[in-house]
């Protein structure tokens, strides 16, 4: 290939970027007024643990199909086969399950870690894993706060493993598989903002079934999955740590603070150089 | 090397003498049943056998990590205390070609031979924990840049560090090769390299405990903060140091017969000197350990089990060889400073593992504790590059004095 003139700048533009990480990279992840995000809302009153989600996930996504129950009390996991599981907890308002799986945050941590863009967050709202980009690293199993992405330890061509909403599915204008199939009408797909409403609207027309909290409308900046409760959340196992803005802005400082090191440093070093160059070594050099 | 050989392909002749001299350069040199072979040729071989397994079989298949624990020893202990040990080298270009603390000179090559054995190793050590090793071309050359990653920009640093300090070493190598054009032109280049190499590993040293910023949830609060990075950077100037310290004086009791007299006497000093950087060094970052603890207000967490282990690290890694290294500094002792350097490397290993592997999760209901086959693995890796190192200083002019000739053309 001949590198013309044009093509050079490209390149130490590229290389520039590389190295100093610039702004609008990170600033861009998607401003949540202008992109109506699609979502799912999980209602665990209505939840009869009947499985129906897992059965028609692991049909959707070619996956062996669930071989154990849910249990009251049992913690049964995701993992690089199954990616959701229901299980059912033994709370102050009796037994409630629940649903879990990939939030799909607004900004999320996996996808701000993934130095190869293999996690990606699609414009409709969606977090998906890209085989032919991903290397591998599990930084984004590192970074997820609710530890969703799994990795297969036991393949030597190993894939990340974790729910994307039915991506493909919703491209063909479908439903994704566990909220098309689920005959208790727990899972309602729809825009996040109108699916906040609705929520909102259960708890309003019926305060004494639910807390008044919507897990996930704050949770790491905001995801994309949705759950209503009987009870608070820690009953149901949640991640209640979780902070309030999104994860991706922990290492915001750090990446910030790049280019102006790198256009400090070196501006600095030289000046040093400069003024200590005649310093006489102390010990004789015959040199 | 091979753009050392374009330099000197001018000179037909001196080409093929060039070849032959490089085959017998290849050829063992010493003793080959040392005790240091045949302890480090078993493992070496048995850690080829396990990274064959891996490939093979898949990282599970050697390792303990778990979808929880997703970075083990490969990534705390190779990569993340490896490099802080490497950090020597742009300390010591910072103070030998920045400030022109001359007396230092004679310790620049060896270190930053070390720091880029280090490099190459630690991060070869990367790609053994990579899934997808094949991928890992897509963040280089740009058909997926994540830019808002860490990682990737810790990445890229190793990759332009190496070179940059390949260029460092490079004169070595055209002095071994006889390349005196090519001596002088690379060595021109040797300011702009350690100044780009300084600003790289400000970035990545610190990068690595930026790495670590969005597990806010996961690693224990005492090890947890923002600061991260700053501590990681400041620890690792006294971790490079300790390293080139302890480096040093094995150097110097192996290699004896390469080290000219006037080295010698030099290195006392130097070790001297090193004790009092280091000493100013811990104390700054013992210092900024007090805020950290003082801001996060995590008074009532030293009163258990994972407390005693954090204050176990301040007070006996790191307030306990900082006030060796000042002691010893006064008294001009130098084995108590070996000593120091020594209880310094261990605090660094525990350090960097407290934050990376076992204050990662620290809750969960089962740990995870690396299978000896890791360990075997790190060892080999090791074992790798002190047998590369050798080569190395056994040919070139690293601990020797350069070649006449290299004084003539200056
Ligand atoms: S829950 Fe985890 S994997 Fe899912 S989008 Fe958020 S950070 Fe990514
Ligand atoms: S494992 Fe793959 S998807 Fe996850 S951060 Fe690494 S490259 Fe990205």
């Amino acid at each position: 290939m001949r590198i013309d003139r044009r093509n050079f700048f490209r390149v130490i533009g590229v290389t520039g970027a590389a190295l100093t990480i610039g702004k609008d990279t990170i600033a861009t992840p998607k401003n949540e007024n202008e992109i109506e995000f699609n979502g799912i809302l999980y209602d665990s009153t209505r939840c009869v643990g009947c499985q129906t989600c897992e059965y028609s996930c692991a049909e959707a996504n070619h996956l062996p199909e669930p071989v154990d129950a849910p249990e009251i009390g049992v913690l049964r996991k995701t993992d690089e086969s199954r990616r959701t599981v229901i299980n059912g907890y033994n709370t102050s308002k009796g037994e409630v399950y629940v649903k879990r799986q990939c939030m799909h945050c607004n900004m999320p941590a996996c996808t701000a870690a993934c130095l190869t863009q293999a996690m990606h967050k699609t414009k409709e709202g969606p977090v998906i894993w890209r085989e032919e980009k991903c290397m591998g690293c599990r930084y984004c199993m590192v970074s997820c706060p609710f530890d969703v992405p799994k990795f297969e330890y036991h393949s030597p061509n190993p894939k990340i493993t974790k729910c994307d909403m039915c991506y493909d599915r919703q491209l063909e204008g479908k439903l994704p598989a566990c909220v098309e199939k689920c005959e208790a009408e727990a899972l309602v797909f729809g825009k996040r903002r109108d699916l906040i409403k609705e929520a909102r609207r259960r708890i309003h027309e019926n305060p004494d079934l639910y807390v008044d909290h919507i897990y996930g409308e704050e949770e790491a900046g905001g995801t994309g999955f949705l759950y209503l409760s009987p009870v608070p959340f820690e009953e149901l196992g949640f991640n209640t740590k979780v902070q309030k803005i999104s994860y991706p802005e922990l290492s915001k400082g750090f990446l910030y603070s790049v280019p102006t090191v790198f256009v400090l440093w070196p501006a600095l070093l030289l000046g040093i150089q400069e003024a200590t160059k005649n310093n006489k070594p102390k010990i004789e050099e015959n040199e | 090397m091979s753009n050392m050989d374009s330099f000197t392909i001018a000179k037909d002749q001196e080409n093929k003498n060039l070849w032959r001299f490089l085959l017998s350069e290849f050829k063992p040199k010493g003793k080959i049943f040392t005790p240091f072979n045949i302890i480090s040729v078993p493992i070496m071989i048995l850690g080829l056998a396990l990274i064959v397994i891996r490939f093979w079989k898949g990282i599970g298949s050697i390792t303990n990590l778990t979808q929880e624990v997703p970075w083990g020893l490969w990534i705390g202990f190779d990569v993340v205390t490896g490099v802080a040990f490497a950090g020597g080298a742009y300390v010591l270009t910072f103070m030998v070609y920045i400030l022109n603390m001359k007396n230092y000179h004679s310790i620049v090559r060896v270190t930053v031979l070390n720091g880029f054995l280090a490099y190459v190793f630690y991060a070869g050590a990367l790609l053994l924990d990579l899934g997808r090793p094949w991928n890992v071309i897509n963040p280089i050359i740009g058909n997926s840049f994540g830019t808002s990653s860490v990682l990737f920009l810790v990445a890229w640093h190793f990759l332009l560090y190496m070179i940059a300090q390949l260029i460092e070493f490079s004169p070595a190598i055209a002095e071994w090769l006889g390349a005196r054009r090519a001596r002088k032109i690379l060595s021109s280049m040797t300011i702009a390299a350690v100044i780009f190499g300084i600003t790289l590993s400000t970035l990545h040293q610190s990068g690595l405990g930026a790495l670590y910023l969005m597990a806010k949830d996961k690693i224990h609060p005492l090890w947890y903060s923002e600061f991260i990075p700053i501590l990681f950077f400041v620890s690792s100037i006294f971790a490079g140091l300790s390293m080139v310290i302890f480096e040093g004086s094995i150097s110097h009791k192996v290699f004896s017969d390469q080290i000219s007299e006037k080295n010698h006497q030099a290195h006392t000093k130097i070790i001297h000197g090193l004790s009092k950087i280091c000493a100013g060094a811990m104390f700054a970052y013992f210092f900024l350990q007090v805020l950290v603890f003082v801001h996060g207000k995590h008074w009532t967490m030293l009163n258990t089990a994972m407390g005693y282990w954090y204050l176990t690290e301040m007070i006996g890694f790191v307030i306990c060889p900082m006030l060796l290294f000042f002691f010893s500094y006064r008294k001009n002792n130098i084995l108590l400073i070996k000593v120091a350097s020594v209880i310094t490397m261990v605090g660094i290993i525990i350090n960097r593992l407290n934050v990376s592997v076992i204050g990662f999760k620290w809750d969960a209901a089962s740990h995870y504790y690396p299978t000896w086959m890791e360990i075997v693995v790190t060892l080999a890796v090791i074992f790798t590059e002190i047998w590369i190192f050798r080569w190395v200083i056994n040919r070139m002019p690293v601990l020797r004095d350069s070649p006449s000739w290299v004084k003539n053309i200056k």
